[in-house]
């Protein structure tokens, strides 16, 4: 890791007006937009005496992850590549993998700041408890938001052009959002979907998340699947990737 | 003077066609080696592998005594390089881009200084996306340049760049190697190698055709010095066929062009005394190393 190459890609992120706001405002915003529907903010039987809003955090935080992984990411990297950045950093003492771990410190780094916004929102706004399973839930984000990485590394080593990961992001991007319980929260989905969707990433994350908020430990089950997922991503990103 | 740039027996194929053909040269310490070439003949490629760039087939290549390849951290330490095409991240401005390749380095070279002698100082704030084309290439070369290295690469150095801007970035390089800096040049401008290259390879179809001095290159040429004029009354062909060391002969409009040699002019003019006949605008001069490059790669014809 080079921190000049960091602190220049973190900067270079501030200038991208897109990003910051879907990355980082986005899920929040969101929150805010439900929260604001009363309907939202009453206890509700089906969800186990849970008002919708405070099943909707663990979404929104997760949204923040799928936004950076498999939107945001894979066009940064796609896109040094493309430029040839990453041939001219070659050519230089530094490697140009540095400038890819930079990209993902950056990108994970703001998606996890883009969580904690919106807990904080949640918890200040329309008082959605912090999680109780504090570790359980630093733990299972922490995976979640590797898998997401992993994932965006994928979609980048797969796309020659930005175009390209622009497409295959887009085309990624709904089923993820779909597994972490956008339109229907994971524990509400029938039971057979559930349990497809509980081996997805995003869906194992939202229900180890969604335990922990409620104070139980996430479930190695849930945790073991995200792990699974971000190794094995990670392994295709490696062998698949091309520096130019 | 030690080699500092060692090439022997190069190769390298690129779906089974040989774009390097075994490529043997050596740069010695403090000179401006140009490599010259049409496009496609393997120039790029070369260099290349001189910058751990590419792995090459076959052959060695060493820079200071290391491997690009094997060695490359210690390689990019003391080689610098500009290449043909390559961009930097669109948001980031002039003054970034040089600060952070300035950290790369161990002792890097002042930017300030190197900004100013490539008229960049007033777009220190401006963005890359935002340069023009002559802009991005004095970046890149100041980027070469920024680690201070023993070594330049520049492939391309002032394409894109207005007459004015050439020759300040020549002057630039001729500082760069007063210092004492090897510089490794490919080019396909004439005026450009005959004004800095101390030696030239000229490498056609993946091959070295010939490596000289440039006034060496234009003195092994046919046809090294042109003769023209306009004569007072015809001449006999035979007469001009007969010339020594004769090149070529050219007819057009009633005036006659040859190339040779100083023989050949000594010749001419005896010629024309002989015949009364009176050379109207007489001209003669040397060829360009254009002349010679032409004649080294000319396709052989059928």
């Amino acid at each position: 890791m080079n921190t000049a190459v960091l602190r220049t890609e973190f900067r270079l992120f501030g200038r991208e007006p897109g990003a910051v706001f879907w990355v980082f405002l986005f899920p929040t915003l969101l929150l805010v937009i439900l929260g604001s529907i009363p309907s939202f903010r009453e206890a509700d039987q089906s969800l186990g005496g849970l008002r919708p809003i405070d099943a909707y955090v663990p979404v929104a935080v997760l949204i923040a992850l799928i936004m950076s992984g498999v939107q945001t990411l894979p066009q940064a990297l796609t896109g040094h590549r493309e430029r040839g950045i990453l041939r001219r950093m070659r050519l230089t003492p530094v490697r140009p993998a540095a400038l890819l771990s930079a990209q993902m410190v950056v990108q994970g780094t703001v998606a996890l700041g883009s969580a904690l916004l919106a807990l904080v929102v949640g918890r200040l706004a329309f008082g959605v408890r912090l999680p109780k399973q504090s570790g359980g839930y630093l733990l299972a984000l922490l995976l979640a938001a590797a898998a997401a990485l992993a994932l965006g590394s994928v979609v980048s080593a797969l796309s020659r052009t930005t175009k390209i990961a622009g497409a295959i992001g887009s085309a990624v991007f709904f089923p993820m959002m779909f597994c972490a319980g956008v339109w229907i929260p994971v524990r509400e989905m029938p039971h057979a979907m559930a349990r497809v969707v509980q081996l997805t990433p995003f869906g194992a994350a939202a229900r180890a998340l969604d335990r922990a908020a409620a104070g139980q430990w996430p479930g190695w089950e849930h945790l073991g699947v995200l792990a699974l997922w971000t190794a094995l991503l990670t392994a295709g990103a490696a062998r698949w990737f091309r520096w130019e | 003077m030690p080699t500092v740039i060692e090439v022997t027996d190069l190769r390298k194929s690129y779906g089974g066609r040989a774009v390097v053909d075994g490529v043997s040269l050596a740069v010695e310490e403090g000179e401006i080696f140009g490599i010259l070439g049409p496009n496609g003949a393997g120039k790029t490629t070369t260099v290349e592998c001189v910058e751990g760039l590419r792995v090459p087939d076959a052959g060695r290549v060493r820079v200071a005594g290391l491997d690009p390849v094997a060695d490359h951290e210690k390689v990019a330490r003391l080689l610098g390089a500009q290449l043909q095409q390559s961009e930097l991240q669109p948001k980031l401005t002039v003054r970034e881009a040089l600060e952070l390749y300035a950290s790369f380095y161990p002792g890097p070279l002042d930017w300030a200084p190197l900004a100013e002698r490539l008229g960049l100082t007033g777009k220190l704030a401006t963005r890359f996306g935002r340069l023009s084309g002559g802009q991005r290439q004095r970046l890149f070369i100041a980027l070469a340049l920024i680690g201070n290295p023993r070594v330049v690469v520049l492939d391309e150095l002032t394409t894109g760049l207005d007459p004015r801007a050439r020759r300040d970035t020549w002057k630039l390089i001729e500082d760069v190697r007063d210092r004492g800096v090897t510089v490794l040049l490919v080019t396909h401008f004439m005026e450009e190698a005959q004004r800095l290259c101390d030696r030239i390879a000229v490498i056609d179809k993946g091959r070295v055709a010939a490596l000289d001095t440039p006034a060496g290159l234009i003195r092994r040429s046919a046809g090294a010095t042109v003769i023209s004029f306009t004569p007072s009354e015809p001449l006999d062909d035979h007469d001009l066929v007969a010339l020594p060391a004769l090149a070529s002969v050219e007819r057009k409009d009633g005036r006659i062009t040859l190339s040779g040699t100083d023989e050949t002019v000594n010749a001419v003019i005896t010629l024309l005394a002989r015949n009364h006949v009176t050379a109207h605008q007489l001209r003669v001069v040397d060829a360009t190393l254009d002349d010679a490059f032409l004649d080294l790669t000319k396709e052989e014809a059928a």
